[in-house]
């Protein structure tokens, strides 16, 4: 059982947590732009790296997304942080 | 084997209190502090199970954990526990003892003869031969004759395992010499200890072997410990297995109470100190499974312990200086003992006892117990034959925690590489035997100052590593439990399943309930030889928890039955149930599904004719009522919606979807605008939390959080639904306000300084209104609506109701009208894809080759117009033609208690342009037609709902 930290609620045990998506994918717009192989990586293409990782995670009790840094070899967390221009 | 109880010796056990147990139905006696596995030894008995596979007899052979065949059912009180091990279990007064996996008794197995045909049953026999001859038919009778013990589904052990959590300073994991030396010196620094040990007393190795430490009893160590850690607030776990580490530093540990429910603790210390011990080695020699073949320390143990002897005239061989205390006390004990060393340099014999140099074991003889021995191809007469083939160190919590192991060729063992786990091993865990090293290891990793506590007497083992050999003739068993035997592991070899894995897998080794505890290493080094790998080169198979079986019923603690996954409740539960409500469950909340006594679908169908008749009253207060606050609220909605809100005027409601970025329906409802900034979401019941996630997603990544809040108010809310052309007069003669609310509008009001937000929107086709007013409040509420509700001939109706109310208007739910590919246009709704130039979830994925097929499936209506009644939900519609093919499936069906006649909903392939075509249904290999039809079969004008 992984303890994850949410930069609201601090640290949390893994049941408490939503993985959400890789961090860092843009949601390419406007949808009469994009084609059908950018907007199939959007959806489906991940990188799922070995090692270091960023990801976004949702913390179901306090409903709060965030970034997570982590190593996913090791399991070790590296840190959390708000999405930009939240949290505050 | 002839065993017997000795008349002085066997400190745990009391000899005041005679227990009665029986086996196999013969009654046996035994005394407290005795296990079944040394009462059933002292008692003589000597075949306690069979084999896996072929049915050979076996009997006792280990101590502890490692015990791979003394297996059993236990009854007591009428309750059957299976797969006791014997080791571990505690003998209570009128236990009933069964064996596992024989044909009738243990002595007397009627499949016993299947031994004779072992050498046609090699490894792989069973895959190999019915594989091919059809695995599925055979399956069930190689089952029947394999397998352990039997479950009695009579018997519910009760869900009262209490689940605890602890973060000590350190956990020290087995309370051996070890163990206590690190707790000690651990709880004497101040720390918070927790010392777990399996068995039901400290001190491990001690209880057996003794010891003098700094010139006392070993037993004053043990209480120095007990007061040290007491003294710095940790506590002592007796019989408590720790069975897993798991990530990030938990471990879960199983404590059993004799009178109290077990505890499953979740222990998450700072810093682990791993004393678990090791495992004596057996030794590979034909005929090495016979009742009587025993490990020597497990004698010994059973010995000092319980006063219970393997025999009268004993064999013990060894290879090493470990095994001479034990040839000494059990020839102080009475018993004839021919030490068999396979060294010609050895240390003296105990006093009495017959020492054979450079002697090895070729072979145990007899039939259904031991006879005797070859011993360097002479025959010597045995009653017992003793095995201390060195150790193999408990190292599986240090791998389970990520650890990795190293192979240290001067003491043939594998052992835990420091500083790749976050466990620190020590003693023999960590292959340290002599005790002044034990001792010196814990007492360091405790974190002690000053010096370590030191034997009395020093000892140094030397011994001589063992290998099983290929050249020895017979059967040499490998792994007891599973029956795999040296030439079972060269089968494998030779097939090419090398690799320890595969060895595992196509042999079984190692797979049973003793986790390979006496057979791994064996497995591992044979394969070794064979393909001429060094050890660490074969590598090891993957521990995983548990370390020993757990029963589930302790991991699963108290979350069974009504507490498994417990149910939403209505705040006016009390009051649908004095109405006579059977409540159900439907997507998490508990429900009223019909109304009185009888039959369920013709209680719901009156419920529903009524509805259509005057007016139906119904709990809607699961329905999510999600508040969308904020001067960007619209925009937020229009973005995570497919239709859009900021177009609705305040104090209007509009329905729509919220798609997911695969352009799949997710979830469908009403919106209500209260004022420009504020809409109230009707997500489905099922959805709440959700719609939440999706609506948090976009306003914290996409909108920063800025101009607009969401906040889940469904709890608060308490909604009665009043349904039906008698609707309004209900409303007026309760008193509440109508003012003239048109549909697909809202209202904010009050009643008798009741707050109540009255929304006019339909789930069932007819004029409705949603009322809801604060849950504190709901009781008035009802009480209010259900008297104007008699007055006007209305009554109160379940959920099975709506469902056929909903479905012969077309009204869908999502999920079950709907499946994993169904996208707004399937279900008609194509205006906003056609239409929106802004972006919304999942529209890109509107526009995709797949999402514009024509052959998608669509959601229509079904008619049959033949007189077999409902068409059932889950019928296929079909191709014609000799191969035919499905093209859809009905979702809904039911009576259509408005139209009258049944109605059936469906998702069909293109269904929208093949209106009034005939179908052919498949169900169960019933054939029907029927006509595709709308969705909507009741009402399609809409009139009723302005009515």
């Amino acid at each position: 059982m992984q303890i994850f930290s949410c930069p609201f609620c601090g640290p949390r045990e893994e049941h408490e947590f939503l993985f959400a998506a890789e961090a860092g994918k843009v949601r390419p717009e406007p949808a009469e732009q994009v084609s059908d192989e950018d907007w199939a990586a959007y959806l489906y293409h991940n990188h799922a790296p070995k090692g270091a990782s960023r990801e976004v995670w949702y913390h179901q009790t306090c409903g709060t997304y965030f970034l997570m840094t982590r190593d996913t070899v090791s399991r070790d967390v590296e840190g959390s942080e708000f999405l930009p221009g939240a949290g505050a | 084997m002839s065993g017997w109880r000795h008349p002085d010796l066997g400190q745990e056990v009391d000899r005041s209190k005679r227990l009665r147990f029986s086996f196999d139905g013969a009654p046996l006696k035994g005394f407290a502090g005795d296990t079944l596995a040394s009462a059933l030894l002292a008692s003589g008995t000597h075949i306690l199970g069979r084999s896996f596979k072929y049915h050979r007899p076996r009997g006792l052979m280990a101590m502890g954990a490692a015990e791979p065949n003394a297996v059993f059912d236990v009854t007591l009180d009428g309750r059957t526990m299976p797969n006791q091990r014997a080791t571990l279990t505690q003998l209570l007064d009128g236990m009933q003892v069964r064996s596992v996996n024989t044909g009738g008794s243990a002595a007397r197995d009627p499949l016993g003869a299947l031994d004779l045909l072992h050498r046609f049953l090699p490894a792989g026999f069973y895959y190999k031969t019915f594989m091919a001859m059809g695995w599925m038919r055979w399956e069930p009778m190689i089952r029947r004759m394999s397998g352990l013990g039997r479950v009695d589904p009579g018997w519910h052990p009760p869900a009262n395992a209490e689940t605890a959590n602890a973060a000590p300073d350190v956990l020290v994991i087995g309370a051996g010499p070890a163990g206590l030396a690190a707790a000690k010196s651990a709880a004497e620094s101040g720390r918070v200890v927790w010392l777990v040990e399996e068995a039901r007393t400290l001190g491990g190795a001690f209880r057996w072997r003794g010891g003098q430490i700094d010139g006392a009893d070993w037993t004053e160590i043990r209480d120095a410990t007990v007061a040290a850690i007491e003294a710095a607030g940790g506590r002592v776990l007796t019989d408590t297995t720790l069975w897993g580490a798991f990530d990030h530093g938990l471990f879960a540990a199983w404590q059993r109470h004799p009178d109290a429910p077990d505890i499953h603790w979740r222990l998450r210390p700072r810093q682990t100190i791993l004393a678990a011990g090791a495992i004596e080695r057996p030794m590979w020699f034909a005929g090495n499974d016979l009742p009587g073949v025993m490990s020597a320390e497990a004698a010994l143990h059973f010995l000092i312990l319980h006063g219970a002897v393997a025999g009268r005239r004993m064999i013990l061989a060894t290879s090493g200086d470990c095994a001479y205390p034990v040839a000494g006390a059990l020839c102080s004990a009475g018993v004839e003992v021919t030490l068999a060393d396979l060294r010609s340099q050895t240390p003296h014999a105990p006093e009495g006892v017959r020492l054979l140099r450079a002697t090895r074991i070729e072979a145990a003889r007899g039939y259904g117990a031991v006879h005797g021995a070859v011993l360097n191809g002479e025959f010597h007469t045995a009653d017992a034959v003793l095995m201390a083939g060195g150790w193999t160190p408990s190292v599986q919590l240090h791998c389970q925690a990520g650890g990795k192991l190293n192979w240290d060729e001067a003491r043939d063992v594998l052992v835990p590489r420091p500083g790749t786990s976050t466990l620190v091993t020590v003693g023999a865990a960590n292959a340290r035997y002599d005790l002044a090293d034990v001792l010196a290891e814990g007492h360091a990793a405790g974190g002690g100052s000053g010096p370590a506590p030191r034997p009395t007497l020093e000892t140094h083992w030397s011994f001589a590593p063992l290998r099983p050999d290929p050249a020895l003739k017979g059967p040499i068993w490998v792994d007891m439990q599973n029956d795999v035997t040296l030439k079972d592991v060269s089968i494998a070899a030779r097939e090419g399943y090398t690799s320890v894995e595969h060895l595992k897998r196509y042999t079984t080794l190692g797979m049973a309930t003793d986790q390979g505890r006496t057979s791994n290493f064996a497995g591992l080094s044979a394969m070794a030889a064979l393909t001429g790998q060094t050890i660490p080169e074969t590598g090891t198979t993957t521990f995983r928890p548990p370390v020993q079986p757990v029963p589930l019923a302790v991991i699963g603690g108290r979350r069974r039955g009504a507490l498994f996954n417990p149910p939403k409740r209505l705040a006016l539960e009390g009051s649908h149930r004095t109405a006579g409500a059977r409540m159900r469950e439907y997507g998490g909340w508990l429900r009223p599904a019909v109304y009185g006594e009888g039959d369920e679908a013709a209680l719901a169908l009156e419920e529903a004719r009524t509805a259509r008749a005057t007016a139906g009253l119904y709990d809607a207060s699961p329905l999510g009522k999600i508040e969308v606050l904020g001067p960007r609220a619209a925009e937020l909605l229009d973005f995570t919606g497919y239709v859009r809100m900021s177009t609705l005027r305040p104090g209007r409601a509009r329905y729509g979807f919220m798609l997911s970025e695969t352009g799949i329906v997710y979830d469908d409802g009403v919106v209500l605008r209260l004022a420009e900034d504020h809409f109230v979401l009707s997500a489905s019941s099922s959805h709440v939390a959700g719609v939440i996630l999706k609506l948090e997603d976009a306003r914290q990544d996409r909108f920063g959080c800025d101009g607009v809040v969401i906040i889940d108010r469904t709890a608060y809310w308490s909604t009665l639904t009043l349904t039906g052309p008698a609707a309004q007069s209900v409303l007026k003669r309760a008193g509440l306000p109508d003012a003239g609310l048109p549909h697909m509008s809202v209202t904010e009001t009050e009643c008798d300084g009741i707050p109540l937000r009255i929304a006019r929107i339909s789930f069932t086709g007819d004029r409705s209104y949603e009322i809801s007013a604060p849950t504190r409040r709901a009781a008035e509420l009802d009480a209010l609506l259900v008297q104007a509700l008699g007055a006007e001939g209305g009554r109160r109706i379940g959920l099975e109701a709506v469902m056929l109310l909903r479905a012969e208007k077309g009204y869908i739910l999502v999920g079950k009208d709907t499946d994993g590919v169904t996208m707004p246009h399937d279900l008609g709704w194509v205006a906003s894809r056609d239409k929106r130039s802004d972006e919304f979830i999942g529209k890109r994925s509107l526009f995709t080759a797949e999402a514009r097929r024509s052959d998608r499936r669509q959601l229509v209506g079904l008619v049959v117009d033949d007189s077999r009644g409902v068409l059932p939900t889950g019928a296929h519609v079909v191709t014609s033609g000799s191969a035919p093919r499905s093209q859809g499936f009905v979702t809904s069906s039911g009576p259509a208690p408005g139209a009258g006649g049944s109605h059936a909903l469906a998702l069909i392939e293109g269904g929208l342009s093949r209106m009034g075509e005939v179908v052919k249904t498949f169900h169960l290999g019933a054939i029907r037609q029927a006509r595709i039809a709308p969705a909507c079969l009741f009402d399609p004008a809409g009139e009723r709902l302005d009515g």
